[in-house]
């Protein structure tokens, strides 16, 4: 299928990324050099063999600085060079990957870095004042909205629909922090119980402070190249063979927020170039997005890969645990790596190309996988961004 | 982060020595204000707000009437046909116990926030609010509940013209 929608084969051929921290003492363009030069380094290329650059990062405000993209891009390897920005809020990280991925598979370069960075601690006290700015004036800032406030509602939604229990969608928590105790960069690795996160303090409710991931800085990078460079350079290509993305209508209040129908459609323009039929049977590894535990369940179900409201009963089976049939997150996802906003939707690209490498060391799944997808969620709980690899 | 790679970049800061001024830091505050114009459709709701009203427009295609009004409609992407008043009552959609405040500070009285779907407007046509004059575990999903309007004189055209919604049944 595959052929239908490009002209050429796109491969990752290099990954990066920094630590994820609360503070981090490097500047924005510090840290995106930083990722972008150990995905160079790992890949065997160097700048000038680069053709272009495309960069993810989320809203001005959190830095403070307006263009962004102007401001990142010495960093990010992109003097001299075709360079743009993308931005669709926390589905940038794996956007930026799939804007990457045409800027090659249109024939147009045979080279691209794939640079993502965010720096959140730059707004103080709490980049949540920033985030403020996202809503309508209208209809929600003058109610004091925040942003925590909407992840509620609909995680409330989700609960009510289906009939979960919180504790069930603690479950997502334990094991995503717990994955992240082997990832070397991870902010927030732990050892956590069901418990820990029932008895944590109480933010939004039914969100409470072990539901949700972290304010952090960081960056990630990757290389991607066509598939003639690709094969004169390395003998372990991992291929983008599909992505998609999708988004839903900006009237939040007029919707059903029980079921992110723009992730299944992201996932099924994804699926279809890639060829997948049945994705459950034929990924073996997803990085679903998971700024809040309810996110993961939310999309493993957007994603087709169980039943509306079946994602709590798969966890608790124990099938997207790291040695599981499904295994999902097994980076430690944002709730235990970190949450950068566009880094760590593009770290989520990076887990599944070292996972699809062998190369992701005590994270790594068993097996031998083959197949793995990305998913970011974004804008007003209504942008998915989907992208399936293969090695 | 692959298991070749030995050395992870980037070097933590502790918040406290940030805050001790150990760390070297440049400061700024921006002093942009905005005044957004409401457009046509918003500005007959804002209007009708200050009269204690709550109207929506209709799209006779897709027949759906819709609150927040809009001027053109985002599925039949053609222009909306009508002004329809809906009630100021609804049922609670979802709803969560929020005890952050817009800039993520703590609220000892946590305010409770929902999607209402109003009476009149069509199926799942919600707005964001606030709830009163209930105690948290009282709310129920699909519970019906009814606007609480600030008296006209305090009324200034704005969502907070409906001052809260309360539970129908109440007092």
């Amino acid at each position: 299928m595959y052929e239908m929608f490009a002209k050429k084969r796109v491969a990752v051929i290099g990954a990066g990324m920094t630590l994820f921290r609360r503070n981090l003492k490097e500047t924005g363009k510090e840290l995106a050099y930083e990722a972008t030069k150990m995905a160079l380094d790992s890949s065997g290329l160097t700048l000038d063999d680069i053709d272009c650059v495309t960069l993810g990062t989320a809203p001005d405000a959190f830095d403070g600085i307006h263009m962004k993209g102007e401001n990142l891009l010495d960093g990010a390897g992109g003097w001299r060079k075709p360079y743009s920005r993308v931005f669709v809020g926390g589905g940038t990280g794996v956007f930026t990957a799939e804007s990457g991925w045409w800027h090659v598979a249109s024939g147009l370069f045979d080279t691209c870095l794939v640079v993502a960075e965010e720096k959140m601690s730059s707004c103080f006290p709490h980049p949540q004042y920033a985030f403020t700015t996202i809503f309508d004036p209208m209809m929600d800032r003058p109610l004091g909205i925040n942003l925590v406030w909407i992840f509620a509602l609909e995680m409330h939604r989700y609960m009510h629909v289906h009939g979960i229990k919180k504790e069930k969608i603690a479950l997502v928590s334990v094991k995503n922090k717990g994955n992240a105790l082997d990832h070397p960069c991870a902010q927030l690795p732990e050892k956590i119980t069901v418990e820990d996160v029932l008895n944590s303090e109480v933010m939004v409710w039914p969100v409470q402070r072990l539901d949700i991931s972290p304010t952090s800085d960081g960056a990630a990078a990757l290389v991607l190249a066509s598939e003639e460079v690709a094969k004169k350079i390395t003998d372990d290509p991992v291929w983008i063979d599909g992505v998609g993305w999708c988004i839903d209508s900006t009237y939040w209040t007029n919707r059903d927020l029980y079921y992110p129908k723009y992730v299944e459609c992201a996932a099924d323009m994804a699926y279809k170039m890639a060829g997948i039929r049945n994705p459950r049977k034929e990924l073996d590894v997803v990085e679903a997005y998971d700024p809040f535990d309810y996110k993961e369940l939310h999309h493993i179900e957007g994603l087709r890969l169980c039943r509306k409201g079946e994602a709590p009963k798969i966890t608790e089976e124990g099938v997207t645990q790291r040695d599981g049939d499904l295994p999902v997150n097994p980076s430690g996802g944002l709730l235990g790596v970190g949450n950068p906003i566009a880094a760590a939707g593009l770290m989520k690209v990076c887990e599944i190309f070292w996972q699809l490498r062998g190369e992701a060391g005590k994270r790594q799944v068993p097996g031998d996988p083959r197949t793995g997808l990305a998913q970011a969620w974004g804008d007003l709980m209504q942008y998915g961004s989907v992208i399936v690899m293969r090695s | 982060m692959s298991a070749k790679i030995k050395k992870y970049p980037g070097e933590r800061i502790r918040t406290k020595d940030l805050v001790a001024g150990k760390v070297p830091v440049i400061k700024w505050r921006p002093q942009a204000k905005y005044a957004w114009t409401a457009g046509p459709a918003m500005s007959r709701f804002l209007r009708e707000l200050q009269n204690g009203r709550i109207i929506a427009r209709k799209c006779h295609e897709c027949e759906r009437i819709m609150v927040p009004p809009r001027m053109f409609c985002e599925m039949c992407f053609r222009p909306t046909d009508e002004w329809v008043y809906v009630k100021d009552t609804g049922t609670i959609n979802t709803y969560s116990v929020s005890y952050l405040a817009a800039d993520a500070s703590r609220l000892k009285k946590p305010i409770l926030v929902a999607v209402i779907d109003l009476d009149g407007a069509s199926k799942g046509m919600g707005i964001l609010h606030h709830l009163g004059e209930v105690k948290p575990e009282a709310v129920k999903f699909g519970m019906k509940v009814k606007a609480v309007w600030k008296p006209p004189k305090e009324r200034t055209g704005a969502i907070t013209d409906i001052a809260y919604f309360k539970p129908a049944e109440a007092k």
